[in-house]
């Protein structure tokens, strides 16, 4: 019966939109299958946490009201009065961690496995915009609850924007709202977590997947060299697919534990004329760089050590994302210097990201 | 060099469509600028009572809209900064135990004169007048 409704369903969307394209794209889509073949699940992954966000996102949109005297007072309200609204607001703060990891873990398997190197530049760098802007997420979503923690790390966050020459000081002024981080910081970046980026990411994430669909998946060097008989497809349809949503579950699993055992603290509300408590930290995500920046000296030559150290971030991250277009004279070269540079990269996150928290 | 309709057109069309995109996004950059609100200029405030002021503690203090740490000292002098770390905005607190000001975002420590000693702020904090006016203390603004 259900079948039968679902088949004429179909055939009804069909003779008016013609579905060809979608229906050769379920039978005719293969993953090819080797021994790297578990990183593709990372996209998707995190994909299903966006996912996770977004209607999260939503619901807590219900009862949060931003403002100096109502932010940490409405996320109070959630937390403690309204029915499951403390696993809402812990499924949000713990998925936008998932979803960042293995952002990181996608981005990094990419770059080892060398899948942005033509056609695959474009894919890359919307890739590579999307993990900004979540990290852009992170940042701004971190103040909304108005609490102490959250509002030192937007001191710092903003100010550190201040130090860039020329454009600095004007841009600290448009993030905050004015001079310092007030109630008018809170309601910009409410409308930048809840409006702006979501519109912006949107359109990077079609193009990302869009680029995806048009050109597969990728295929490591090793797999290309097989001879044809040696390689081995899977279907996309069903069996990639039920192997992604078997993933999803168990990460859904997962989110759902840390979220019930590990509940995201409230703490303190925000008070700017409160010293900064001791152990003060950001997200860990953005550790390694605050790590960084303990350790610059005050003066740097005749500059500002925080400027040095903006600088450094900013030219490493824009040289990250133009990777797919360096090219070196000899292709050995760059296959044998290119996985040393991710190691550095990596170990240098990880090792100052530990750093950071046994430091504090 | 002739100038003919057709370039003329196009020329005109191009400044026309620069000027359209001008204004559309010149109040919208406008917009994003906060307007400046009037502050109220403050020269000096009251701190409470010396005697309620125990020596080798501190308290922040609202001097206008700025957070201003005022210490007492061991040997019962009185210090007055402004609390706001100049390496990235953070609030210092003081320390008891080193007799130091400190800053908790990046460990920035700065001496009983207000001085940078240690970690990354790269100036010295603003410093206060703090005086006693019939057992009050009082912060006031130098300069």
């Amino acid at each position: 019966m259900m079948k039968k409704i679902g088949s004429k369903l179909v055939s009804w969307i069909d003779e008016r939109f013609d579905l060809t394209p979608i229906r050769k794209l379920l039978k005719y889509k293969k993953v090819p299958d080797h021994k790297h073949s578990m990183w593709y699940y990372m996209g998707g992954i995190t994909l299903f946490l966006f996912l996770v966000q977004l209607l999260t996102g939503i619901l807590l949109l219900l009862y949060y009201r931003p403002g100096e005297d109502s932010a940490y007072e409405s996320v109070r309200f959630i937390v403690t009065k309204v029915k499951f609204g403390w696993l809402i607001r812990n499924v949000h703060s713990w998925s936008s961690n998932l979803l960042i990891f293995f952002a990181f873990v996608h981005m990094f398997s990419v770059f080892f496995t060398r899948a942005y190197k033509k056609p695959r530049e474009m894919t890359w760098i919307t890739g590579f915009i999307l993990l900004v802007l979540s990290l852009g997420f992170g940042f701004s979503g971190y103040l909304l609850p108005w609490n102490e923690l959250a509002f030192f790390a937007t001191k710092v966050g903003t100010d550190i924007v201040g130090v860039l020459p020329i454009i600095g000081e004007d841009l600290k002024v448009i993030l905050r709202g004015g001079e310092d981080v007030t109630g008018a910081t809170l309601s910009r970046f409410f409308g930048i977590h809840v409006a702006i980026l979501p519109a912006i990411f949107t359109v990077f994430l079609f193009f990302h997947l869009l680029f995806i669909q048009r050109q597969g998946m990728h295929e490591p060097e090793h797999f290309k060299k097989l001879p044809e008989d040696k390689k081995k497809y899977i279907p996309f349809f069903p069996d990639f697919a039920l192997k992604d949503a078997l993933f999803w579950l168990i990460v859904f699993n997962i989110l759902i534990f840390l979220a019930l055992f590990d509940p995201w603290e409230l703490g303190l509300k925000a008070d700017p004329f409160v010293p900064a408590p001791a152990g003060i930290k950001p997200e860990w995500y953005f550790m390694f760089m605050f790590q960084t920046l303990k350790y610059l000296p005050a003066h740097i030559f005749i500059f500002e050590g925080e400027l040095v150290g903006i600088l450094f971030f900013g030219i490493c991250g824009f040289i990250w994302l133009l990777i797919p277009f360096i090219k070196m004279k000899k292709q050995n070269l760059s296959d044998k210097i290119m996985p040393i540079v991710g190691i550095i990269v990596v170990a240098y996150i990880i090792i100052m990201t530990i750093v950071g928290y046994l430091s504090s | 060099m002739k100038l003919d309709r057709r370039k003329f057109l196009n020329m005109l069309l191009g400044f026309g469509g620069i000027g359209g995109i001008v204004s559309v996004f010149y109040p919208i950059f406008s917009f994003l600028i906060p307007p400046k609100t009037p502050e109220p200029t403050v020269n000096s405030v009251k701190a409470g009572m010396s005697k309620d002021f125990p020596s080798n503690s501190s308290k922040i203090i609202k001097f206008g809209r700025k957070p201003v740490i005022l210490i007492k000292t061991e040997d019962n002098q009185y210090k007055a900064f402004s609390a706001t770390c100049t390496h990235l905005d953070c609030i210092v607190q003081y320390k008891t135990d080193t007799k130091q000001i400190w800053c908790a975002c990046h460990n920035g420590t700065y001496d009983l004169s207000g001085r940078n000693v240690s970690g990354p702020p790269p100036r010295p904090l603003d410093v206060y007048d703090v005086k006693i006016i019939k057992e009050e203390i009082v912060i006031t603004n130098v300069g």
